[in-house]
């Protein structure tokens, strides 16, 4: 756990320095929203209904770029030898990343989902508590599978095409959990979305789980 | 057992085709295009074993590393996609008459086509993923991941609103098969498919072999070449 | 866990159908330095990779400090520093920070003081607040030293330390790892640079065809003697 923590830490640091990764986030995610209030050309009555749609493709599509970057990071010099060679358990190195990108998708979210009321004409203030249940619950789904699979297509050829190519069939589930149950809220308040939020927490723990198993035979050779 | 693969499968496709075509009686609401429902439900069938069948040779092969599961495993998604694609395909001949559209988001469709994706995603990555001889290992992971998948678009795709949910309900499972010929007829295409594609595999497993070696003599053949130079 | 820090038997490694490295015995005993030479694409990163614990063998036995390998990896990995081809210092933080960070995967105690004196030896403490990125080759490969150094390891695996290095940095690495001899540490080196490394070996090893085909007493061993052998070992015909 420490170890997870020094990682997180490592990363937050680095990207502090660069704010590479932030800014690309943050530009990124308001060309997304943007480009697809104006794919859709709603009317200011249509317009509420395309939310909880605009709001989670932004998100998993901006996200899809940012996390490349958790492992790309590790790829430099090679230092991800000098953390294998360290005496921790590799699922230690999963948890930090997982942590990082669940950071990064969280400043992702930060920009997607104001950007989104404010286009779409939504007064989001008053859902707030529930809309950052559902944010968080999708983030940390969303980073479960990005992290296992971001460490995976390290090594894999067209790495930029393979890593969106295999996470967005796999995202499927996460994705309608999230968007009917931030549908729910705006419509009806958090008891409604239940449906959405069990999908939503169950896509967490299963990927999750499975992640911190799966690393160590992504990772170790 | 091998040998009696293609033999086995011809006469069982004959019976279930004689069966769907000859025997079983025609649908009393849907007609001639009903008969399509056998092939197309024992292709999602088939998908499905194939799909749990790539899982299952996926952890064989990271827990003890044999070639034989990882060309199994490789086959496996080979023949799940090809039937996942028929199911596809009949899916909307048998849909355009009886509904009128070529498509629906209706939760077993939607299903097939996510399903269609993973594990077309995995062809890709090990077609196009490069010559790291980990890539067998990262295809396992993935082989391993979409199966966990599958219970959670089970439950997500049924929280979609599909055009005509309830004609879909009715229609497309158990309570339909009034007449036991159609049960018998459902079984029988099943069983001629699930012959089908174990042949299917059994060739591809086979086949990967084969291009190991050829590749390893090739390997050795320019090591020769290459000290006589 | 004692016992001579290194026993190599038998050790192979395939991936998927290539065998990369057929079967290398090779011995490291304590206070050593051993230089394992051998032409490009011999497998020397292979072995060394699996030597530092990164590579797992598909074949053959190794035991570190008289455990073996596949049992206790984390305690191990604690006593053994490995420098490879790259760094693996992160470009955007500065030589401190990176130091910093591997102490805590290694849990050195009084990091700050070990650190301070880790870069004062490597040359470095001038180097203070700027990145990685802005390193030479020599400062990179001083830091990369210095970073498998952190955790006082008994046994260091360095994968072609020289290259790359001006004649200045050259005699200070060599100097460097006499020291470390001095010191008690066992020194297991790769590289193709005879010349460079034959003034520092107790021993030399010439890996070839997936084999450890020719093992030396370095004590006095001539450069020339030695670039000699090496030919014919790696021109001898199967």
């Amino acid at each position: 756990m420490r170890d997870a923590l020094a990682i997180l830490a490592k990363d937050l640091r680095i990207e502090w320095r660069t704010r590479e990764g932030l800014s690309s986030v943050f530009v990124l995610g308001v060309l997304l929203v943007v480009v697809l209030t104006v794919a859709h050309d709603p009317s200011p009555e249509t317009a509420p209904t395309l939310a909880p749609g605009v709001l989670w493709a932004a998100f998993v599509l901006t996200g899809l770029l940012g996390v490349q970057r958790a492992f790309v990071l590790e790829r430099e010099n090679d230092c991800l030898a000098g953390l294998l060679t360290a005496p921790l358990d590799p699922a230690a190195i999963y948890a930090g990343k997982l942590a990082s990108n669940v950071v990064l998708l969280a400043v992702t979210q930060a920009v997607v989902v104001p950007l989104t009321g404010l286009f779409l004409h939504l007064d989001l203030v008053p859902r707030l508590p529930a809309l950052l249940l559902v944010c968080l619950l999708g983030n940390v789904g969303f980073a479960s599978l990005a992290t296992l699979f971001g460490a995976l297509a390290l090594r894999v050829r067209a790495r930029e095409v393979m890593l969106p190519l295999l996470l967005l069939p796999l995202l499927v589930p996460l994705l309608i959990g999230a968007v009917q149950a931030t549908r729910a809220i705006l419509v009806g308040g958090l008891a409604a979305a239940s449906s959405g939020l069990g999908v939503l927490a169950a896509f967490d723990v299963i990927f999750t789980v499975a992640g911190w198993l799966l690393f160590a035979y992504v990772v170790r050779d | 057992m091998r040998r009696l693969l293609p033999p086995l499968t011809g006469v069982t496709m004959l019976a279930a085709l004689a069966i769907v075509f000859l025997v079983v009686p025609t649908e009393a609401e849907m007609g001639i295009v009903q008969r399509i429902f056998y092939f197309h439900v024992a292709s999602a069938w088939v998908a499905f074993l194939g799909f749990f069948l790539v899982a299952g040779a996926s952890a064989a092969y990271l827990w003890n590393g044999s070639p034989t599961a990882d060309r199994l495993a490789y086959a496996a998604a080979e023949v799940g996609v090809l039937f996942c694609t028929l199911v596809l395909i009949t899916g909307p001949i048998w849909a355009r008459p009886i509904w009128g559209v070529w498509w629906t988001w209706d939760p077993r469709l939607t299903m097939t086509v996510v399903l269609w994706a993973i594990y077309a995603s995995y062809l890709m990555l090990r077609a196009f993923g490069g010559d790291d001889p980990a890539l067998a290992r990262y295809a396992a992971v993935l082989g391993i991941v979409g199966v966990l998948d599958i219970p959670l678009i089970v439950v997500s795709v049924r929280l979609l609103r599909g055009i005509h949910p309830a004609v879909l309900t009715r229609t497309e499972g158990g309570t339909g098969l009034v007449d036991p010929w159609m049960r018998i007829g459902l079984l029988v295409s099943a069983l001629a498919l699930i012959l089908l594609a174990s042949w299917f595999m059994d060739l591809r497993v086979r086949g990967a072999r084969l291009e190991e070696d050829v590749a390893a003599l090739r390997r050795e053949l320019e090591a020769r070449r290459g000290e006589v130079a | 866990m004692v016992g001579p820090p290194l026993r190599a038997e038998g050790l192979a490694r395939r991936f998927g159908g290539i065998t990369v490295l057929e079967s290398v015995d090779l011995a490291v005993d304590a206070g050593e330095t051993v230089v394992l030479l051998g032409p490009n694409g011999a497998g020397k990163t292979t072995l060394l990779r699996m030597l530092a614990l990164l590579l797992a063998p598909t074949g053959g036995r190794l035991l570190l400090f008289g455990t073996d390998a596949g049992r206790a990896p984390a305690a191990l990995r604690r006593r053994i520093g490995y420098v490879g081809h790259e760094i693996s210092c992160y470009p955007e933080l500065s030589a401190a920070e990176n130091l910093a960070f591997y102490a805590q995967l290694f849990r050195v105690s009084d990091a700050p003081g070990r650190i301070a004196r880790l870069l004062a030896w490597a040359g470095l403490e001038g180097a203070g607040r700027r990145p990685v990125r802005a390193y030479s080759r020599g400062m990179g490969q001083r830091l990369a030293l210095a970073r498998a150094l952190l955790h006082e390891p008994d046994l260091l695996v360095l994968d072609e330390p020289f290259s790359g290095l001006d004649p200045d940095a050259v005699e200070r690495l060599q100097q460097q790892l006499l020291e470390l001899r001095a010191a008690g540490h066992s020194i297991l080196l790769a590289t193709h640079d005879v010349e460079r490394a034959a003034p520092i070996a107790s021993r030399l090893a010439i890996l070839h065809r997936g084999r450890i085909a020719w093992v030396h007493d370095g004590r006095g061993a001539d450069a020339a003697v030695i670039v000699a052998a090496y030919r014919t070992v790696v021109a001898e015909r199967v």
